[in-house]
């Protein structure tokens, strides 16, 4: 069976446990991975300034094109994964096929997540640029230099990035990509069923030239990311509210927890929201909802009427147009869950807070049976729109792994108050004093102006945190002597 | 059994299965003897449909008990546990880990020293030298670890030096999560342990847990700093862990991993030589505690030889006889060897239908 080895500073190591992860519908075992135990990620991450001293050797600009030379591999070459006799080279539609298999991701979404993560790959200078706002890439290999006549200096505040994956979708992998151009290594602990995409991406970028030193991939335990989190001096952690909680007052690690993203509708759009069903459904079911980019509530400035409610009768019946297909339809939009319970318990958590009253599932007028659903031996949820009657309803505050997204309606002087932590903001109004209200929210992390979806990413823009600013430290520089 | 045992091992189970039938029945006759029994199993024989003192007559009579109830050493009085013909004896009480409401506890006269004399016996002189000093760097407070280490040093000669670790303080950080407050303690043990090291270089023998001996090696090189023989235990560990030890953390040094708890006493590994496997198979003591493997759907049945099964515990001593007790653990059912002829269990860990559930929301 094809068994996946820890790569500790880029070499293989075949651990003696092992979790082997199987497929979605059969039930079938698709691959063994090892697992590492926290000792050895910890002594480890005792050595990984050798990746770094690694890194160093190359310039920036040369990073750069060897992860241009990597974004073909990965998008159409073979990279080997395995170890020895248990291994083959994938190609992209085994990956896509893997991915699929242990994730209940769709082929279609595994295609379009591959495309994100060639991008950030094939244009890693424009990302750079948007994360260092312009900085002369020459800066960080020299440590030092001018901008616009001043003396600019950045120290490293760390050895490697450690960075604790989820499984939800493939696309999270493009924000810690840009660390190598960063020339910081990175500690990876893939999510438990998805080791599939980090990997790739990692023996895409050996394979093109970058020192396999700069690679620590660890499938391991909470432990083990514990471990991660602790001996890293920088790290990234995804995870859902509690994981992401224990971590909250640790500067060291950057937090990708619930996005709790938001569309807010203008109340100067009271004539014209018709125009943005399209946009709200993309906010809410793109990439089959799973990401925190994704909108899980749309917020609606109250103008006239029963405009709220018809805006969210409309969004329910376009998503409720998104059928659960097999996952190698081509018009597949909905993933499976690997585990059917935990799709039943989100269900039942719905319609328990459903019963208490204040809130209306809009969509299950156009479903047959429940939201639960059965298709091809897979196992879904169907899209969900609830109406709450008012913005602190359980439901107006939650945020699920499918399409489901609650809507309220709310004087516009109250709505930024109460809006609480949102990780993307699409606002669409033009009226310059919500704008500017909008602008001085503190609790929106990034901010969209017009029609733009939420899952749309910007990638000159910082994303999610800031990735350079995570990693380095302006240094007051003065430099006495002639270089 | 497999009919592939040597003769002599196979004649040697055959012995130790005689033995421990003929323990069963002394046991049983001196918890059952009103001059001599406890208080707990005098009242307990009253409610039962026989009489365990002519009805036992070996091990496999013990079934006659059903499962014993571990709740029962919640809480107090704890002198019902104390048997009648110890009563004049000094006596110990020992606490489960727990982290919540009121632990669970054993009363002990003497077997923790009993259990780690016999122990002392398995240990390699030349790694664990007698006369050498230890630093016992594990549970302490309630727990029986904290005297039985210290037994054991004293009993091969030595001294042992403590350092205080509460582990009910330690699980309180893990649940809620506080991670820097945990490494912050951890910090706080591991340096007190590297403070005695260097201060006493008659130190030679290390207990520890997996998880303080990964920090204290990342911390100081023990080889270096005279640590011979290590006897890991405390917690479970694994075949992985066992190698990485072997292999990167501790090279060079003797490395024990053992498997104790209150209600048993301490399981021994038999001697790794290298090329044998990693994995890690616990044989308890015999008689005085004997682990079966029973299916968890089923656990009047027995499983087989390297199938997995749910641990079911029988602790049989004059000072505490605890009948089949299903336990938290699954392992795989392991065949006798010459060292220990009796089952033993290979990879413990903690039941699989207990691990916790794929959390709920997003990632």
């Amino acid at each position: 069976m094809l068994h996946l080895p820890l790569l500790r500073a880029g070499r293989p190591y075949r651990s003696l446990d092992v979790a082997r992860l199987t497929d979605v519908r059969s039930g079938e075992p698709v691959v063994e991975v090892s697992q590492a135990n926290p000792g050895l990620i910890a002594r480890d991450l005792g050595r990984v300034a050798e990746g770094r001293r690694a890194l160093a050797r190359m310039t920036a600009a040369e990073i750069v094109e060897r992860s241009k030379e990597a974004a073909g591999i990965f998008v159409e070459g073979e990279v080997r994964v395995g170890e020895g006799d248990d291994s083959m080279l994938q190609g992209p539609e085994e990956y896509v096929r893997h991915l699929s298999s242990t994730t209940g991701m769709p082929h279609a979404l595994a295609r379009a997540n591959m495309g994100k993560i060639h991008f950030v790959l094939a244009n890693l200078d424009t990302v750079l640029q948007g994360l260092s706002r312009g900085l002369d890439p020459a800066v960080l290999d020299r440590g030092w230099g001018e901008e616009d006549g001043r003396t600019v200096s950045y120290r490293c505040l760390t050895d490697t990035l450690g960075v604790v994956l989820p499984s939800n979708s493939p696309g999270v992998h493009s924000l810690w990509i840009p660390a190598l151009g960063l020339k910081v290594p990175v500690t990876l602990k893939p999510g438990s069923r998805e080791p599939w995409t980090p990997l790739r991406v990692t023996q895409a970028l050996i394979q093109a030239g970058l020192p396999r030193e700069a690679f620590g991939f660890y499938p391991s335990s909470h432990a083990g990311a514990g471990e991660i989190l602790l001996r890293s001096g920088r790290s990234m952690l995804f995870g859902d509210r509690s994981t992401v909680g224990a971590w909250a007052n640790d500067p060291r690690v950057q937090l990708h927890g619930p996005g709790w993203s938001k569309v807010i509708l203008g109340a100067d759009q009271a004539s014209a929201w018709r125009d943005h069903v399209e946009l709200l459904a993309t906010s809410v079911a793109a990439n089959g909802g799973r990401s925190c980019i994704n909108a899980s509530g749309v917020w609606i400035e109250a103008s006239k009427p029963g405009l709220g409610r018809e805006v969210a009768e409309a969004l329910a019946e376009r998503l409720a147009g998104i059928e659960a297909l097999p996952l190698d339809h081509p018009d597949a939009g909905l993933a499976a869950f690997p585990d059917p319970s935990l799709a039943h318990r989100m269900s039942d958590l719905v319609d328990g807070h459903l019963a208490a009253g204040g809130a209306e599932d809009l969509t299950a007028r156009y479903r047959e049976g429940g939201r639960v659903v059965e298709v091809d031996g897979y196992t879904y949820l169907l899209p969900t729109v609830v109406w709450c009657d008012d913005p602190g309803h359980p439901l107006a505050r939650m945020e699920l792994l499918f399409p489901f997204v609650s809507i309220v309606e709310l004087p516009a002087d109250e709505l930024l108050d109460r809006v609480g932590s949102t990780l993307v903001a699409s606002a669409i109004t033009q009226d310059p004093e919500s704008i500017r209200r909008l602008v001085e929210c503190p609790d929106l992390e990034r901010l969209n102006l017009g029609a733009v979806p939420t899952s749309q990413v910007d990638w000159d823009q910082p994303h999610e945190g800031n990735l350079f600013l995570h990693l380095y430290q302006q240094r007051a520089m003065q430099a006495a002597i002639a270089v | 059994m497999t009919g592939e045992l040597a003769g002599s091992l196979e004649a040697r189970v055959v012995e130790a299965r005689l033995r421990l039938d003929a323990w069963v029945r002394e046991v049983v006759a001196w918890h059952f003897d009103p001059a001599t029994g406890c208080p707990y199993w005098l009242e307990r024989a009253r409610e039962l449909d026989f009489d365990p003192r002519k009805d036992v007559r070996g091990f496999a009579d013990l079934a006659r008990f059903g499962h014993f109830d571990d709740e029962a050493l919640r809480g107090g009085p704890v002198r019902r546990w104390v048997p009648k013909g110890l009563a004049d004896q000094p006596v110990f009480v020992f606490e489960t880990g727990g982290t919540t409401g009121v632990p669970k506890a054993r009363i002990n006269v003497r077997d923790f020293e009993v259990d780690y004399e016999e122990f002392s016996g398995r240990l390699s002189d030349e790694t664990f030298p007698r006369g050498s000093d230890w630093l016992m760097l594990g549970p302490t407070g309630p727990r029986r670890l904290r005297l039985a280490v210290e037994h054991l040093a004293q009993f091969r000669g030595g001294i042992a030096f403590h350092v205080d670790l509460d582990p009910r303080w330690v699980n309180k950080l893990v649940r809620d999560g506080r991670h820097q407050a945990l490494e912050a303690y951890k910090e706080h043990v591991i340096d007190q342990g590297l403070t005695l090291l260097r201060a006493h270089d008659t130190i030679r023998c290390l207990f520890t847990t997996p998880k303080l001996l990964e920090a204290l090696a990342a911390k100081i090189d023990l080889r270096r700093a005279g640590i011979r023989g290590i006897f890991c235990g405390g917690t479970e560990m694994n075949a992985q862990f066992h190698r990485f030890a072997r292999e990167e953390l501790v090279a060079g040094i003797d490395f024990v991993p053992t498997y104790g708890n209150t209600l048993m006493g301490l399981a021994h590994s038999p001697t790794w030589t290298e090329g044998d496997p990693y994995d890690i198979v616990y044989y308890p003591p015999q008689p005085r505690a004997v682990t079966e493997l029973v299916d968890p759907d089923d656990p009047q049945r027995e499983v087989g030889y390297d199938e997995t099964g749910r641990v079911m515990l029988t602790t049989l001593t004059k000072e505490f006889f605890m009948p089949r007790l299903l336990e938290r653990d699954e392992a795989e059912r392991a065949e006798p060897v010459d060292a220990y002829p009796w089952d033993g269990v290979r990879n413990l860990r903690l039941l699989s239908s207990l691990e916790s559930s794929v959390s709920v929301g997003v990632y």
